[in-house]
């Protein structure tokens, strides 16, 4: 982490021929001399470059996180692509074929309504993607501006803040996004906001976490010094810090939104039928447990996929950021 | 340390009452009148007003929440819409289902985890570590319900040794004592009754233990590293104590303290996990009849489900704390602690 913590510091030329002697031979982070301040933003825009640069290479020459980049990248393309490529309309139904076993014409089988599974699971993977990424961006809007100010801030909006995320916290997740469900109303938008909602103490505790270990940094005091307003410093300064950290939570966060998705939609509170999910698949094939099992064998392997994937990503990246750990 | 346990316990008291307004506002405020969807979509105007005031739900939000509360503090949960019993009393007649469910999962968890979790650490980048790490990826990558499901297919559908769901034999199960079945079962001299309760138990132990376990394997591997990596070990073993003495007393007694904590907090975390299994394996828990009742709208039940898990979680998080700060006289907790 502690190379993230300082952006190389390269003071503006100062006129003062001795300060700029001691700035030559400062060290990274180290104090400057008093009076001279030096002005970060142009370094900002700089240092992410390699940085990033470096992480991408650890990254990749992780070979568990490169496949599962390479199989989420897969998947997108099949929530973009899927509606033109399934073999027969995910939503129609055909009784005359229902409960049929896995063939050359059904690869997956067909349902109990004579659904296609292929396509169903196909199609089923736009939804469970949308919902992760809107999901995610939820908590993590939320997340951030409530981390940050109660970071930065302190005293009692610091107070407030926490309090009430530890309120949240206080009951089971799953348990609160179903009570949430229940106010809001059953279907997957209700559930996109359920979801979003309850990871938001998270992301608050991570991000503040973060800020309050970053601005006891020099460089946020020197920030300060030469007038910029908190909110230029919580956006400029602080958070490009925390992004690393925020980066892997996120990735993380996807697979438990797709998984908190699916439990919705098994509980029969997500998306409304016709329309295709993984969890709502399987909750309604569950009836058919001995009778056809391929109904609930490959929505339930796309999830599992799908979430594995998030999760090795996840740990990849954290690996990645972490420079102690990091693949040379 | 007593100002800390004095202070980590006046916390709870905040954090509940804001449970309380968050579920209050969510049940009251912002879900759809219960009213309609009760009484059926041919209740008249009259009867809906009779329905509304018998529960008490045309009085203003504040009184509501008020008369609520002083009732929830003396145990009176309120009425089911449906079934005109006392919340409380059908909570309790499940709760047991639920705890014994728990229970089973946790020490499966904790028994596989900590052994897993330990033996990764032991011979780290083994074929056991890989090993140990790729089950706790699947563990907390698979849908807690399609594990069930899978587990269901293949011990009751395929091999026919376990049963698919339910807790019992109706003809076996024991007269009510504790609502532990395999406890009333054990004190009643009822064997059969015993077996079959623990054999119903397996599937869905495993189930809802299995992510539990995950974490507990990865906690126990990275403390178990980080205590191998200390001076007293290097200690212990150049006095000559044998290695399994180092690892099971030197290593593995302190390495266990944060584990601890874990195992706690995933106790409470069960509770969430048990909606899904009980849903799963017909287990007539609370969790089973959290779902149930959030799909027929039965407010006056989820609300006291879940201000009641809520009381557990975190006297739960409370106890694991404290406990954490017994355990480790190296955590000295200042006034000014960051929550």
């Amino acid at each position: 982490m502690s190379e993230f913590d300082y952006p190389n510091p390269v003071p503006l030329p100062d006129p003062s021929s001795e300060t700029h002697l001691a700035d030559e031979t400062m060290a990274l982070g180290e104090r400057l001399p008093d009076g001279d301040v030096p002005e970060f933003d142009e370094t900002l825009d700089e240092k992410p470059e390699n940085q990033w640069l470096e992480m991408w290479r650890s990254l990749i020459a992780n070979r568990a996180a490169l496949v599962s980049l390479i199989f989420i990248l897969f998947l997108v393309l099949i929530a973009i692509i899927g509606p033109y490529i399934t073999p027969y309309d995910p939503i129609s139904t055909n009784m005359a074929q229902s409960l049929r076993p896995p063939s050359s014409a059904h690869l997956f089988g067909t349902d109990q309504l004579g659904m296609d599974i292929f396509s169903r699971v196909i199609a089923g993977t736009r939804v469970s993607l949308t919902v992760g990424l809107l999901a995610v961006s939820i908590a993590l809007t939320i997340g951030i501006i409530l981390g940050a100010v109660a970071g930065y801030a302190g005293g009692w909006l610091d107070s407030v803040i926490m309090r009430v995320m530890d309120m949240m916290l206080a009951i089971p997740s799953i348990l609160l996004a179903i009570t949430l469900m229940a106010a809001l109303g059953k279907g997957i938008d209700k559930a996109v906001i359920a979801i979003g909602l309850v990871s938001i103490p998270e992301y608050a505790r991570i991000v503040r976490g973060n800020i309050l270990s970053i601005k006891e940094n020099d460089y946020i005091a020197a920030a300060r010094v030469v007038g910029n307003t908190d909110f230029r410093i919580i956006f400029r300064h602080i958070l490009p810090n925390a992004l690393s950290v925020i980066i892997v939570r996120a990735t993380l966060g996807i697979s438990s939104a797709v998984l908190d998705t699916a439990a919705l939609g098994f509980l029969g509170m997500g998306v409304q039928p016709p329309q295709a999910e993984w969890g709502d698949m399987l909750g309604r094939a569950r009836g058919f447990i001995f009778q056809a099992p391929w109904t609930l064998l490959y929505p339930g392997l796309a999830i599992t996929l799908t979430v594995l994937a998030f999760n090795l990503l996840g740990d990849g990246l954290r690996d990645a950021l972490d420079p102690k750990s990091r693949v040379k | 340390m007593l100002k800390y346990v004095i202070k980590r316990v006046l916390m709870v008291i905040p954090v509940m009452i804001g449970v309380s307004i968050i579920v209050f506002s969510l049940m009251r405020v912002f879900s759809p009148d219960p009213a309609p969807i009760v009484l059926g979509q041919h209740a008249t105007q009259e009867s809906i007003t009779t329905w509304r005031h018998a529960n008490g739900l045309d009085a203003p939000v504040i009184n509501q929440y008020f008369t609520y509360i002083s009732h929830a503090l003396k145990g009176d949960l309120g009425t089911s819409y449906y079934t005109k019993s006392s919340v409380a009393r059908e909570i309790g007649a499940r709760f047991p289902a639920t705890i014994e469910l728990a229970v089973a999962a946790i020490l499966f968890a904790t028994v596989l985890g900590v052994l897993l979790g330990v033996m990764a650490a032991v011979k780290k980048n083994s074929i056991f570590d890989a090993a140990g790490s790729l089950f706790a990826l699947i563990g907390v990558s698979i849908p807690i319900f399609w594990l069930g499901i899978m587990l269901i297919m293949l011990f009751a559908g395929f091999l026919h040794i376990l049963p698919s769901g339910g807790r019992i034999n109706v003809m076996l199960e024991p007269a009510h004592v504790t609502g532990f079945y395999m406890i009333d079962a054990a004190i009643q001299g009822n064997w059969d009754g015993f077996k079959d309760a623990g054999w119903h138990l397996i599937l869905p132990a495993l189930t809802l233990g299995m992510y539990s376990m995950a974490i507990i394997t990865r906690m126990t591997r990275s403390s178990m590293l980080d205590t191998l990596g200390q001076d007293y070990i290097r200690t212990a073993r150049a006095k000559g104590i044998s290695e399994t003495k180092v690892i099971g007393k030197h290593a593995l007694r302190n390495s266990l303290i944060p584990v601890t904590t874990v195992i706690g907090l995933q106790f409470g975390a069960l509770l969430g996990g048990a909606l899904l299994t009980e849903s799963v394996f017909s287990w007539p828990g609370i969790g089973k009849y959290t779902v149930d009742s959030i799909l027929k709208s039965d407010f006056p039940v989820v609300q006291g489900i879940v201000l009641l898990v809520a009381v557990i979680f975190v006297t739960i998080n409370l106890i694991a704390d404290l406990g954490y700060a017994f355990l480790d006289p190296r955590i000295k907790y200042s006034s000014k602690k960051e929550g």
